[in-house]
């Protein structure tokens, strides 16, 4: 048994208990809140429900799931391995850019695509006429509001979350055994199917899961398209239906489906932690590729690019452009850009520290206290976006109320609402549905740091927090940072939750965009949604730099 | 002193803060999008000094304001729906307004009896048709719609939208569960495609030859054709000819967009001003001419393109009817599986 072990065998100290119990508290409250609500219906919906409602919407959400699972796992992983084992011109570009659809939120790519689809878009229209088609009828197309369509939307959007860690992974820790297995014979297909993809397996897992996650809490691009999924069906059952009670029912179920997942994904990935060794990690040999192998890798790596990016990116900027010219900028937009990155950046230090600790609890409080932990604070990424903001609301109305009933045996006066009419309702918001993503990263990060430097630390005589300052965060920092970088990205384009949350006068860009797309106007709507692009391109960018920085330094 | 540091503390928030509630000021909770009334609002601060703050909340504007509870910023609660003002009145976050201003201005059929909700301008569903092929087409009936000779060439929105459940709610009311149910199995078979988009999106359809009629409210023709949503939507709205329908022994189906004065409102005359301004014949005016919406009241001036459409006959069933059929006629939607 490792000394760092002997640690957290021992009672873990009073103010590390009561730090976990607040935060599972923050977590739990919108779902305690929300299962009161559920309790307050009838569930004489119910029978309707089932009849008419959801058969289809079942149906449909598992359909959705299964083809975006199998899209994302296909593209993330090829691409991954495309990059990782095989060198062709163009391969750095490439490399960067499969990860630029992380940039681009679900709904904006939807809309994008709609209109270029239209029969009266650029793409029927100019097939018409190299056809020499006159009327619009004359030409099948496949509607892109569908199932299948949904389906290679998201697939092509969603795929880095997979493309991301598993590229990580071939690089970072294949090396040594792909080569093995190389020096073994085997050629490259057979490194792949045999070496590679189990060992990618709990890369692979994490990402699906992630963008399981994303797909079936989406609503925009799901509403847009005409896919009704479960999600969809909440809100229904809330707006329409004007049954809360029965809409938190329904959520609620989803919940548990959704936790059943994500501890099959956990159980899938038992065992298969490949811990790393304290040697330098070396990088894989790249196989290099000439001729029409080479064009034939480097197309295949810039399709998803261009689906996934380039066009829906291309179409924004050509929009904006003639918004701009046609009208200059929206005046507002300084603002807009400065809520924004305030609120988001708020969120993402907070999830970024509290992440990091959570991650950690395991190693330095209790194992079994802390793995429970990790969980419960991962919950709240499971609920889409409205759900958990109205989940929210009684909990931060009680905070309200009680704040305000100290201050008034205090100051003799209560301020204005704090929970609910300011920021903090968003940030809290941001930070319990986002706090998975900065867990999850800096988990993934945590586990390569491999057991033996710790442990020398230990021995050495640091105490436990000692060695997670100056051993493991050192180690995990480009873990840590991708994570706040990906919350913030998550951050800036979360939409449902703003849009209910948000204190007055308070416009963010995704809120902009959405009230443009109300109106009608999306032409302006185009500048709002260039500009959640280029904010979610920084961190990509930085991410890249950090990536490519953390791989010297370990050189 | 203590109250004081608490005060600099909440200034200091800074944008964290709350807008800050001082005299002079009102704050608006809507669900209409505040780009649509933002000239509205413009020329209120104009004319009084008094700033307008707003928040547009599109769905669970009644949940928040609710949580807010008796400390609420919420002012004025506006809505783009009669369902969701009807909603708010319900759940008891509207108080009663005595104002000579409003009931004079505002018809007894589109304000609540008690006070607590007041409708601000109304707009009619009516059908959007091919400019080119139905140019002789001068009545039309919502019954006609799940007439046979129709079938392949309509195009709507989703039947759980609002708009289009209000008309299916007002149906209800009309002719009854049975009959509605057999009509909207007959729109159903009729559509040229699955119900996807918005209103505007039939009229791109139709210029597209997708399909040949659909419903869509009176204001977006009047918003596409000002070239206020780019020159696309000049286009399309060039392609659609609009015609009024009425019920059979009835009149238009139309909907409102209305207000009421929070329960718990800081600012509660502040808020009473606002909706009196609202209703004058300046701001009447706006409402017909920047938003192409039918004034509610009698004799305020109205833009010529809503002339050009015809003189509207608004069907006589009280708004506040259609507004509680409107949860049964989302269940019809579900039952006859009308957006699958």
């Amino acid at each position: 048994m490792s000394p760092a072990l002997v640690q957290t065998l021992r009672a873990p100290p009073l103010a590390w208990v009561a730090a976990g119990l607040a935060l599972t508290g923050l977590v739990l409250s919108p779902l305690v809140s929300l299962a009161y609500e559920a309790l307050q219906g009838s569930g004489e919906l119910w029978p309707h429900l089932l009849e008419y409602v959801l058969p289809q919407a079942i149906l449909q959400t598992a359909g959705l799931l299964a083809g975006v699972g199998l899209a994302v796992t296909l593209i993330g992983t090829g691409t991954a391995w495309l990059v990782a084992a095989y060198d062709f011109p163009g391969r750095r570009l490439i490399e960067v850019g499969l990860l630029l659809p992380m940039a681009v939120p679900t709904y904006i790519v939807a809309f994008a695509y709609l209109d270029l689809l239209h029969p009266l878009g650029p793409v029927q229209s100019t097939l018409r006429e190299t056809l020499g088609l006159a009327s619009p009828r004359d030409l099948p197309f496949p509607e892109l509001r569908s199932l299948p369509g949904c389906i290679l939307l998201l697939g092509f959007v969603l795929y880095p979350y997979v493309y991301l860690p598993t590229r990580a992974l071939f690089l970072m820790q294949a090396a040594n055994l792909l080569e093995a297995a190389r020096t073994l014979g085997h050629g490259p297909r057979a490194v792949f199917a045999r070496v590679a993809l189990p060992m990618a397996r709990p890369a692979v897992a994490l990402g699906a899961s992630l963008a399981l996650m994303e797909a079936l809490n989406d609503i925009g691009a799901a509403e847009f398209l005409g896919v009704r999924t479960l999600t969809v069906q909440v809100y229904a059952t809330w707006i329409n239906r004007s049954d809360l009670p029965g809409a938190a029912q329904i959520a609620l179920v989803m919940l548990v489906v959704v936790i059943g997942l994500v501890a099959a994904e956990r159980w899938a990935r038992r065992g298969r932690g490949f811990a790393g060794t304290a040697q330098r990690p070396r990088s894989l040999t790249r196989t290099r590729l000439k001729g029409s192998r080479a064009a034939a890798a480097f197309l295949l790596g810039a399709t998803p690019v261009a689906l996934g990016f380039l066009i829906p990116a291309g179409y924004l900027a050509h929009a904006a452009a003639a918004r701009i010219a046609r009208a200059g900028i929206p005046e507002t937009l300084p603002r807009e850009i400065l809520s924004t990155v305030l609120y988001a950046g708020a969120a993402t230090l907070i999830a970024g520290a509290i992440g990091f600790l959570v991650a950690a609890s395991p190693r330095l409080i209790a194992r079994r206290a802390g793995a429970a932990l990790i969980r419960v604070a991962s919950l709240g990424y499971a609920l889409p976006g409205t759900i958990l903001a109205i989940g929210l609301l009684g909990p931060l109305a009680m905070a309200d109320s009680a704040l305000a009933a100290a201050s008034t045996a205090m100051f003799g006066a209560a301020p204005a609402l704090i929970g609910l009419g300011t920021g903090g309702a968003l940030v809290t918001a941001y930070l319990v549905r986002f706090l998975a993503v900065a867990i999850g990263t800096c988990e993934a990060g945590l586990s390569r740091v491999p057991a033996s430097l710790p442990d020398a630390a230990r021995m050495l005589g640091r105490g436990p927090v000692a060695t997670l300052g100056q051993v493991q965060l050192p180690l995990t920092w480009p873990a840590l940072v991708s994570g706040a970088l990906l919350v913030f990205v998550d951050c800036v384009k979360e939409l449902p939750a703003t849009l209910l949350l948000r204190p007055l006068n308070v416009e963010t860009l995704a809120t902009h965009l959405y009230g443009e797309a109300v109106r009608g106007t999306y032409e302006d709507g185009a500048v709002a949604a260039l500009l959640i692009v280029i904010v979610g391109l920084i961190p990509v960018a930085i991410l890249l730099r950090l990536g490519s920085r953390g791989q010297q330094a370990l050189r | 002193m203590l109250g004081s540091v608490a005060r600099i503390a909440v200034a200091c928030g800074g944008l964290f803060a709350a807008g800050a509630v001082q005299a002079a000021e009102v704050n608006l909770y809507t669900t209409r999008e505040p780009g649509l009334i933002r000239p509205l609002l413009g020329a209120y601060t104009a004319k009084t000094g008094v700033k307008v703050n707003t928040v547009f909340v599109e769905k669970g504007l009644a949940e928040r304001v609710a949580a807010e509870g008796e400390r609420a910023n919420a002012d004025v609660l506006m809505t783009v729906d009669i369902g969701n003002l009807i909603e708010i009145v319900d759940r008891g976050l509207a108080q009663p307004v005595k104002s000579p201003a409003l009931e004079a201005a505002v018809p007894a059929s589109l304000r609540d009896p008690d006070g607590r909700w007041f409708s601000l301008s109304t707009r009619a569903r009516v059908a959007y048709t091919d400019a080119k092929d139905y140019a002789d087409l001068k009545a039309l009936s919502y019954e006609d719609l799940a007439d046979p000779k129709w079938k392949g060439k309509i195009c709507l929105r989703p039947g759980q939208h609002p708009y289009n459940t209000a008309l299916i709610a007002h149906y209800l009311v009309k002719h009854g569960p049975e009959k509605t149910e057999a009509w909207l199995r007959g729109v159903k078979a009729n559509l040229a495609k699955k119900p996807a988009g918005g209103d505007r999106d039939v009229a791109r359809d139709i210029l597209a030859e997708t399909c040949e009629i659909g419903l869509g409210n009176s204001y977006y023709v009047g918003l596409m054709r000002s070239g206020r949503g780019g020159p696309e939507q000049v286009k399309w709205a060039e392609a659609i000819r609009v015609v009024l329908p009425t019920f059979e022994n009835g009149g238009t189906h139309v909907n409102v967009s209305g207000a009421a004065v929070a329960k718990n409102a800081p600012n509660r005359d502040e808020a009473v001003k606002l909706l009196e301004f609202l209703v004058s014949d300046e701001a009447q005016g706006i409402y017909a001419q920047t938003g192409y919406e039918y004034p509610v009241k009698r004799g305020a001036p109205v833009d010529p393109l809503l002339v050009e459409l015809g003189t509207l006959k608004i069907d006589d069933t009280p708004v506040a009817e259609i507004a509680r059929n409107r949860k049964a006629a989302s269940l019809l939607v579900d039952k006859v599986g009308f957006d699958n």
